[in-house]
């Protein structure tokens, strides 16, 4: 049970690259993935700026391989859980004991608002192909099949901490034994339902999003996938190249104070980093980067700023919201920034946020705002909290 | 390590919630769906927040808040869930505003309380619970992966009482969408005929169905829930079956009750009855699907009828298919499969 988990090979795909090289370029030459809506067809194309991915579905259909119609989370899905599984070389999958947790919040919704148009007009309208693969577990089926791992997979989904608990789900499984080898993480394509419902709570912003900043404004909407390969102690050994880091630490707690908000202590916040440095058998001292769930909402980063403070005062690792550069990619976010977090251990990177100017009024500390790399950083912890209070936080350490 | 459950709670379509009486007065439905038998939901939840929330959130409330009761359990050290199609009732509600609306002046409520992961946090909420909270939902495997992820939590030491739920809630448009999706019949059946017609299709249902996990030993607990394992995919589902019982140091023979999930479906059933007549001929054999309806959380279900078998020492002459003996069971496996696709095995043991 105490054995620990490796990352072994890791996969991105958001608005500022397609792969792990692209996003490296776009952090170091601080390119923001935001911009005019393209893909959906909504009232609120020019109003809202969204971070997509630069490809088309012709596109993804092309580069995967997967039928045409196949909903968008299902495809950027395999682009980032296949560039992982290729990243980690691991000769002998086959022989191994293979999993894939995957997170989603809305499943094939991208195909199911289009069938519901039609099936709101008419009950016995709407092509069924639309919606056959509506459900979340669906889009988690579908690349796992690709990627032909059979033995067990399921799906999470806790809202924008989703892939977040899919990663240490996984690493459990292997430190229980059930598996050898796990592909986790999570995808979500954009939709005009998130879009709108982010929409009706008002907390998005109408320009670039300013985490941590004291006149944020609200969150920009993200779409992507990011993956993990996380491998036992034995597999670790007999891979041909050095693995990234390990997951040290994990924590999930609840907030248990509101539906959608914050508590103002960020009392979850607080417990799910406490929780992961306990468990890591850390100190907070011996972070030296945390990238932050930092969405730019004005109740969001003020909790989560609050439950940093409460943890790290007076001392204060760098720290930054790569959402300033992907937007918020919901149920992908926790996995895609699982990715940086590696990255940042393997290349001693500290990532900038994006178009912080002022201070917090009430917070003794700031955003780093300069790409740095060649750092020598031991411990990352990554931060994702969603609706529902659900909280959880992770700490990648050297291995 | 042993897994026990602690108590049990179901709304389901028949008088399963706070019923002393184990499935005697059977509720008939002839139509194609089964629907839940409401419980009085102001015992369990304040009447300003009822108002707001959707069938589902109130099933698994008021079923997540009666399992504790049962147990005696006030802040449970973790809350998981599965469910295939969540919140269906808002996401619908959301969905269709959007279109009617053209997007305009919609208002939160309604996409606020779609996630999935809802029921866990209204429970979490209503309990101030800080704990682990987790929801699954990978179609019908979505309350096996979260009864794999409470009994790791369990062996991990990270809690020692772990409320369980499977939950689901058939709305019209689901309804309509997976009767055209061929999953329910297109006639009306008496569920009390279901298993015996044969056809294509079974009967759509719901339920809500929470559990009380626990490791310590008690002389209060229903039984235990000795192991659990999903296949995907697989051909050979006998040997799947055998590997699992050998996994346990169990033989077919050992087993003293198969609950199946036969669902009056004939590509479904096949499966469940080349079974009975290979390596289950000679075990006694229940089902539950015409009591539930066909959902993917029906499992949660079937093991909340499990445990009560095994605690009660009765088998309710509504699920027998078969019954050679008289004894009462004291190991039962639950079988069921979600479209041949994902093949859940349960074993649920006397303490």
């Amino acid at each position: 049970m105490s054995s620990s988990v490796y990352i072994a090979g890791v996969g991105v795909i958001s608005g500022i690259g397609n792969n792990v090289a692209e996003h490296l370029r776009a952090f170091e030459q601080g390119h923001a993935g935001m911009g005019t809506i393209t893909m959906l067809n909504t009232i609120h194309k020019g109003e809202l700026p969204v971070a997509e991915v630069k490809l088309s579905n012709d596109e993804l259909v092309a580069m995967t391989g997967l039928p045409p119609n196949t909903s968008r989370t299902a495809l950027l899905s395999l682009v980032a859980a296949r560039e992982a599984l290729n990243d980690a070389t691991i000769s002998n999958f086959e022989s191994l004991r293979t999993g894939f947790v995957s997170a989603n919040t809305v499943g094939g919704m991208d195909k199911s608002e289009g069938f519901f148009v039609d099936f709101l007009a008419d009950n016995n309208k709407g092509k069924l192909r639309n919606i056959f693969d509506h459900e979340c577990g669906s889009k988690t089926e579908i690349v796992a099949d690709k990627l032909g791992i059979g033995d067990y997979m399921t799906t999470i989904n806790t809202a924008c901490s989703s892939s977040a608990n899919a990663i240490f789900y996984g690493a459990r499984l292997i430190k229980n034994n059930l598996l050898d080898v796990v592909i986790a993480g999570g995808t979500d394509a954009l939709t005009k339902f998130t879009l709108n419902g982010f929409n009706t709570l008002m907390i998005l912003d109408k320009q670039f999003c300013k985490p941590f900043d004291e006149h944020r404004e609200g969150l920009n909407l993200g779409e992507g996938a990011g993956y993990l390969v996380l491998a036992s102690e034995k597999v670790a050994q007999i891979l041909t190249k050095p693995v990234y880091c390990k997951l040290s630490g994990y924590n999930n707690s609840n907030d248990a104070y509101h539906q959608t908000a914050s508590s103002p202590e960020g009392t979850g916040s607080y417990l799910a980093m406490k929780g992961a440095l306990e468990k890591s058998g850390l100190q907070p001292s011996d972070i030296d980067y945390i990238n932050l769930h930092g969405t730019g909402t004005p109740n969001n980063d003020s909790a989560e700023g609050t439950a940093v403070k409460r943890l790290f005062d007076p001392h204060y690792p760098p720290m930054s919201s790569t959402k300033s550069f992907t937007g918020h990619t919901l149920g992908a976010s926790g996995g895609v920034e699982a990715v940086f977090s590696a990255l940042a251990i393997k290349h001693g990177i500290i990532y900038p946020n994006l178009r912080f100017e002022t201070q917090m009024s009430e917070l003794p500390f700031q955003p780093e705002t300069i790409f740095q790399k060649g750092q020598h950083i031991n411990n990352v912890m990554s931060n994702s909290f969603g609706f529902g209070g659900n909280c959880t936080s992770l700490i990648f350490s050297r291995a | 390590m042993k897994t026990y459950i602690r108590s049990a709670s179901c709304i389901s379509p028949q008088k399963t919630f706070r019923n002393e009486d184990f499935l005697t007065d059977i509720v008939e439905y002839t139509g194609t769906r089964l629907s839940t038998i409401e419980p009085d939901y102001k015992e369990f939840i304040d009447p300003k927040l009822i108002r707001r929330m959707s069938h589902v959130i109130k099933m698994g409330v008021a079923a997540a808040k009666d399992c504790l009761n049962q147990a005696r359990v006030e802040m449970p050290g973790a809350i998981i869930t599965g469910t295939a199609l969540g919140c269906l009732e808002d996401t619908v509600g959301f969905m269709t505003r959007m279109v009617e609306q053209n997007e305009e002046l919609l208002p939160p409520t309604a996409f606020i309380q779609s996630t999935h992961n809802t029921v866990a946090a209204q429970v979490a909420l209503m309990l101030k619970c800080h704990g682990y909270n987790n929801t699954f939902v990978h179609k019908g495997i979505s309350f096996e992966s979260a009864l794999i992820d409470a009994i790791m939590l369990l062996r991990e030491q990270e809690a020692n009482s772990i409320l369980v739920g499977g939950t689901e809630e058939m709305v019209d448009v689901s309804f309509k969408i997976l009767t055209r999706l061929g999953l329910y019949r297109r006639w009306a059946t008496s569920n009390l005929e279901l298993l015996s017609t044969e056809a294509k299709g079974s009967m759509g249902g719901e339920g809500a169905a929470f559990f009380l996990l626990t490791d310590k030993t008690s002389k209060d607990n229903l039984a235990e829930l000795s192991a659990i394992k999903t296949l995907y995919n697989i051909n050979d589902i006998e040997g799947g079956i055998t590997k699992f019982l050998a996994e346990n140091n169990l033989k077919p023979e050992d087993i003293d009750l198969v609950i199946t999930g036969k669902n009056g479906d004939l590509k479904n059933d096949a499966v469940y009855k080349q079974l009975g007549s290979s390596i289950f001929k000679d075990s006694n054999i229940s089902n539950y699907k015409h009591l539930s309806g066909e959902y993917s959380t029906s499992s949660s279900f079937a093991l909340w009828m499990a445990a009560n078998i095994i605690k009660k020492e009765i088998i309710p002459q509504t699920v027998i298919e078969r019954q050679i003996d008289n004894k009462s069971p004291k190991k039962v496996l639950i079988y069921n499969h979600y479209l041949h696709k994902y093949h859940s095995l349960m074993l649920v043991s006397a303490i």
